[in-house]
């Protein structure tokens, strides 16, 4: 009685039924919180013709960025791209459809995607070319213009911890897109640090509910840092940014 | 003589006032947070989903989790709080922020701005630019006046695609402190050394001179 464990030990197990042109949400921002064997077996599995959901499209070697070479993607919907010489490649060629979307509205397209509501109104984007083609309305004098949730056949996220039921706790800002991912697939696979037993994780501390999540698996993580910026260790108490 | 980056950093950083909750763009507007006075409190947001950034960490306090809105490594301040990005725009949208800094190519005098896209050139994406602009009432765009060609970024009309439309009151230029009302632009200080002609002759669009224009203190 499998209840409602929703471990998976393996990869394969962890993305079946993804098959070519399906819709992938991915959590992430930029490298952190990105779920990194998940996508590492989209390649090994050669899925081809994917629309993307992801606020950017990782390095020339990590993240989204190793589905570019074999061409997996079709098209990516993202909020920041380009860190990367083959998707630039690809897309100046017109290979790769990259529809850009503002960051904050990309959040709430899935946020609604995984909510059940079908299209929003906002304010971001009026009078630019994002507003392109879309239904424009005015509420207290103010111009909006309508947006339309995501929804994806397939979410991958990473989180930090779960319990087997799918619980999800994520860690500092590797959160990001990843709560919002969870919500808006119709099949959510979660790549977690570590599985813990149901009931210890505190119920009033739990990011991610498991009625969203459909599978998870532990991996281990490379987690590589795009920038890394540091400061001296002598110059603790020096800083201005509030931050001490 | 034109401000340099710090010094534009510098000058921002006398708009902050305490308990400020505070958004700072990359470039520049980064810069700012050097520049905090000793006797007032602000909490900065990155919209990746972090209030409450603190300085860059020493080498023993790296973690790949914790980074900012430009992927640097970061750490976070006392009293700091963590969320994801659906709410960090609920911030943002909904006009919880009280300042918003940052950069751009262009702004016209209709407070127009562009600032994410050279066609054909740059076409790297908004991030986070549009709902910053869009829900922020207290935005200060940080840029050079003119190119190193001597053309001016403060025009009639932005040439580039736009990031918001008649979003933007006031930039702060490495010759000037400007304030856009009213369809035109409003020379408020300048950069110490530099001529109210300099000024005018490097803005294109209409710039409204009023008496004295005093220099900025730094």
């Amino acid at each position: 009685m499998a209840g409602f464990d929703k471990v998976v030990n393996s990869y394969e197990e962890a993305m079946a039924g993804l098959t070519d042109n399906m819709t992938v949400i991915a959590g992430g921002f930029g490298l952190c919180g990105i779920a990194e064997n998940l996508i590492a077996e989209i390649k090994r599995k050669g899925t081809k013709g994917l629309t993307l959901v992801s606020n950017n499209c990782g390095v020339d070697d990590f993240g989204l960025g190793v589905l570019l070479p074999n061409r997996q993607i079709k098209k990516i919907v993202a909020s920041y791209v380009g860190e990367n010489a083959e998707f630039e490649r690809q897309m100046m060629a017109g290979e790769l459809e990259v529809e850009l979307t503002p960051q904050g509205t990309l959040a709430e397209k899935m946020r609604a995607g995984g909510a059940g509501i079908p299209a929003f109104f906002t304010a971001t984007g009026v009078g630019t070319p994002v507003a392109e083609g879309k239904e424009e309305r005015t509420f207290n004098g103010r111009d909006y213009i309508l947006e339309e949730a995501i929804v994806g056949d397939f979410a991958i996220v990473k989180a930090w911890k779960a319990d087997r039921y799918g619980n999800l706790i994520f860690r500092k800002t590797a959160r990001n897109f990843n709560p919002m991912a969870a919500t808006a697939g119709k099949v959510t696979v979660v790549e977690v640090e570590e599985i813990v037993e149901v009931g210890e994780l505190d119920p009033d501390q739990i990011h991610t509910p498991g009625i969203y999540v459909n599978r998870v698996i532990q991996g281990s993580f490379e987690k590589r840092i795009e920038q890394r910026t540091t400061r001296p260790a002598d110059q603790q108490d020096d800083q201005k940014a509030k931050g001490e | 003589m034109a401000l340099s980056r710090e010094q534009i950093a510098q000058r921002v950083a006398q708009e902050l006032k305490d308990g400020y909750y505070v958004n700072l763009g990359i470039g520049i507007p980064t810069l700012v947070a050097n520049y905090v006075p000793n006797d007032i409190e602000v909490m900065l947001q990155s919209e990746n989903g972090l209030l409450g950034m603190g300085q860059f960490p020493t080498e023993d306090e790296i973690d790949a989790d914790l980074i900012n809105a430009g992927k640097q490594t970061v750490t976070m301040a006392n009293g700091a709080s963590i969320f994801d990005s659906a709410e960090s725009f609920a911030m943002i949208r909904g006009g919880h922020v009280d300042l918003t800094v940052l950069g751009a190519f262009e702004v016209d005098v209709n407070g127009n701005i562009a600032s994410y896209m050279i066609p054909g050139k740059l076409i790297k994406g908004m991030g986070g630019a549009m709902d910053l602009v869009a829900g922020a009432d207290n935005i200060i765009v940080t840029m050079t006046h003119a190119s190193k060609h001597g053309v001016s970024k403060l025009l009639n009309n932005c040439s580039l695609p736009l990031t918001g439309k008649g979003c933007i009151k006031k930039v702060l230029t490495d010759l000037a402190f400007i304030e856009i009302k009213g369809g035109k632009f409003h020379l408020l200080e300048r950069a110490p050394g530099v001529s109210v002609e300099e000024i005018i002759k490097l803005t294109e669009g209409e710039l409204v001179v009023t008496g004295e224009i005093p220099e900025m203190k730094l």
